[in-house]
């Protein structure tokens, strides 16, 4: 199986990358006190790894090959793993039922940190979900969705702080604002296309966090608003581990209706003309869709969806500033959108889980967790380049009429 | 008058930074239209392989000039190394796949390298010695330009009538000509496209090398997250001119540069970004496809 061959490619791999790292791993240098220390054992820690690594890389792209030449080959796509669990009801039933067991009994079994954790996620499902109208279904690449999670985020905190507005008042509020904003973004960007629409939402999303950042007598600058009270339950008092838990049972209910929206909508007319759009704009001009319109309410849909999550998240954390809305953030829920698959709804709940509870658990490795991250992201590309679960594409086919024309 | 000039020299410098940078991205997205989020991270590992080279020769006490050629050169090899590898590993599986999956793997990357120069070297600021030599012609002006910031306009001068010849008058700008325009129909006639597109990597990735050892040397101190910022800028300036285009990536720079110095120097620094932003957006509003980018209309 191993030619000797291959142990010579692997051999010059390892090579190559050890002169790739030698500068950076092998050197450090103090420049205070005049000392170089050399690092060789990194250097062969390096040479070894990159030699096994590159045999693992080799059989994985060649796997990844043959089975993109076997599907074009019997000519059918072959359905992931997922979706065809989903679609038997041997398994699809008691997964539901195991799915409810366990997000109900969750909070009280797991610790509230545990339970913060998840809450997170939830956040990041919502979010990601209204993301999802944006770039997976009408295919507006859009990097500064984190504005609008900023926006309700802030109008939570500021309209507490002057006027004393509870949650539930400002959840729809900050929802609308955000939904205001969509439309205020949306409308000079109508007629940018791809990458040029990308850079003006990265520079809209900048714009608000420097506002917020900069307008002390607005915002109160840097230094945030602290203080902003959780979600109250009838006037009832709670204890921080039941607020907890509260706002955990809230999050489930919000990403519930999410997805029960967002279902609705994918296979609504409006859902249909963003697919439409994504797909071609000038054929979709020519059936008749209005492009302005639709272009409108997907970016103030979206919007939505960040708003009413910015929310929550200004409940849960109880302070907030703009280092929370960098562009950084924008990138993470980019992520959670393509990495889960773009367009799926199940694959955007779980590309949150996995991409907020990952790094989370991944602490085990303290300081390599981000590196890791990084290079598992990469390698979920290169080997699933349609995300987790891939969006399945409805597809009619017309049985009839081929008969007709066989016979 | 003095003032002006100041702020237009500054904002000279400025431009020149994001052009070196924004001309490998434009390179880059012009041939495989992928936004090459790792680019900056390219930046920051010159800018961090010149430093190791500078101080480990002025222990073994080399001359300044020496030192700086030098380290200039081994950052913009090792830079165009790694550029070449991240081509390799990164983005050539994902050619043929959805753009975003690219995207989100410049991304992964990114973070990467990163993390990878956080836990090799250090998350502090390291002091970044300047070892540019002062000019003594410059001496009358120099509260106006200072040596350090001569060097990086005749730098990028440089590189860009290097580039300018190479992709106009040579085999490969011409090869690399025809991949951008149409990548099937170059393989076709026989144009080595793999071989063509690590080039275009190679080539963008040493011209960010220098750089990042010439910013380094400017500004006096280097850390592992600085090329996430400037990568950022020098993409928008890239957009702004146009995505594709590399005289456009220059001009983009230089607009940009300026709008940023000025406006920080006559009305306030605190909204300077907010500012350079809402320009972005106001030329793009009017001009879509940037200042000088091609508008293509779409064939049915």
């Amino acid at each position: 199986m191993i030619t000797l061959q291959e142990i010579k490619k692997s051999f010059l791999v390892s090579l190559w990358f050890m002169f790739l790292t030698f500068p950076i791993m092998v050197i450090k240098v103090n420049t205070i006190e005049q000392t170089i220390e050399w690092r060789w054992w990194w250097m062969a820690a390096v040479g070894l790894g990159a030699f096994v690594l590159s045999f693992f890389w080799r059989i994985a792209i060649a796997r990844k090959e043959a089975g993109k030449k076997k599907a074009e080959v019997s000519g059918e796509e072959k359905i992931a793993l997922i979706p065809r669990l989903m679609s038997n009801p041997r398994f699809y039933i008691p997964g539901l039922v195991a799915t409810v067991a366990l997000v109900v009994i969750f909070p009280f079994v797991f610790s509230m940190y545990q339970t913060n954790i998840l809450i997170t996620a939830l956040i990041y499902v919502v979010v990601g979900l209204g993301l999802n109208i944006v770039v997976g279904l009408a295919g507006l690449l859009d990097l500064g969705y984190v504005a609008f999670y900023a926006v309700g985020a802030y109008s939570y905190a500021l309209l507490n702080y002057h006027f004393g507005v509870t949650f539930w008042m400002a959840l729809p509020i900050g929802a609308l604002l955000a939904f205001l904003f969509g439309i205020m973004l949306g409308f000079p960007v109508l007629r940018l296309r791809g990458d040029y629409l990308a850079i003006v939402t990265l520079g809209f999303g900048e714009i608000i966090r420097l506002v917020l950042e900069n307008w002390n007598a607005f915002s109160f600058g840097p230094s945030g608003i602290a203080n902003i009270p959780k979600p109250g339950l009838f006037g009832l008092k709670l204890s921080l581990q039941q607020s907890s838990i509260f706002i955990y049972f809230v999050m489930i209910g919000l990403a519930l209706m999410t997805i029960f929206v967002v279902r609705r909508l994918q296979d609504s007319r409006i859902g249909r003309a963003w697919i439409a759009l994504r797909e071609d704009e000038v054929a979709c001009q020519a059936m008749g869709i209005d492009k302005t319109r639709t272009k409108l309410s997907a970016f103030a849909m979206g919007a939505t969806w960040a708003g009413m999550g910015g929310v929550v998240f200004a409940a849960k954390t109880t302070f907030i500033n703009p280092t929370s809305f960098t562009i950084w953030e924008s990138v993470i829920i980019l992520c959670v959108v393509v990495l889960g698959g773009m367009g799926s709804i199940l694959g955007v709940i779980i590309g949150a889980l996995v991409l907020i509870l990952l790094p989370e658990y991944l602490r085990a490795f303290s300081e390599y967790r981000m590196l890791v991250f990084g290079a598992l992201l990469v390698m979920m590309m290169v080997f699933r380049p349609g995300g987790i679960v891939s969006g399945v594409r409805r597809i009619y086919k017309f049985e009839g009429l081929q008969n007709k024309v066989d016979s | 008058m003095d003032y002006f000039l100041e702020l237009f020299l500054g904002g000279l410098t400025r431009g020149s930074i994001y052009a070196l940078i924004a001309l490998g991205y434009t390179m880059v997205y012009g041939i495989i239209e992928l936004i090459n989020f790792a680019h900056g991270e390219i930046y920051m590992i010159g800018a961090f392989t010149g430093l190791i080279v500078i101080s480990v020769l002025t222990m073994l006490g080399w001359n300044s000039i020496a030192i700086i050629v030098l380290a200039a050169l081994i950052a913009m090899l090792y830079s165009a190394a790694y550029g070449f590898t991240i081509e390799k590993i990164a983005y050539k599986p994902l050619r043929g796949s959805q753009r975003l999956s690219a995207l989100i793997s410049a991304i992964g990357m990114s973070l990467f390298l990163q993390n990878y120069v956080l836990l090799a070297q250090t998350s502090n600021f390291l002091p970044y010695p300047n070892l540019v030599p002062t000019w003594d012609f410059l001496q009358p002006y120099e509260h106006i330009v200072r040596s350090t910031e001569m060097v990086i306009y005749i730098a990028t001068a440089l590189v860009m009538v290097l580039l300018t010849y190479l992709i106009k008058f040579t085999r490969m700008g011409k090869a690399m000509r025809a991949v951008a325009q149409d990548r099937d129909m170059s393989m076709l006639v026989g144009v080595d496209v793999n071989r063509v597109i690590s080039f275009t990597f190679i080539i963008g990735s040493s011209i960010a090398a220098l750089g990042g050892v010439l910013v380094a040397s400017h500004i006096g101190q280097v850390n592992f997250y600085v090329g996430f910022i400037v990568g950022i800028k020098a993409f928008v300036a890239a957009v702004l001119g146009g995505i594709g285009s590399m005289p456009g990536a220059v001009l983009g720079s230089l607009v940009l540069g300026w709008t940023e110095s000025f406006f920080t120097g006559y009305i306030s620094s605190d909204y300077e970004d907010v500012f350079a932003f809402l320009f972005l957006v106001l030329i793009l509003i009017f001009r879509p496809a940037g200042l000088l980018g091609r508008s293509d209309t779409d064939k049915v």
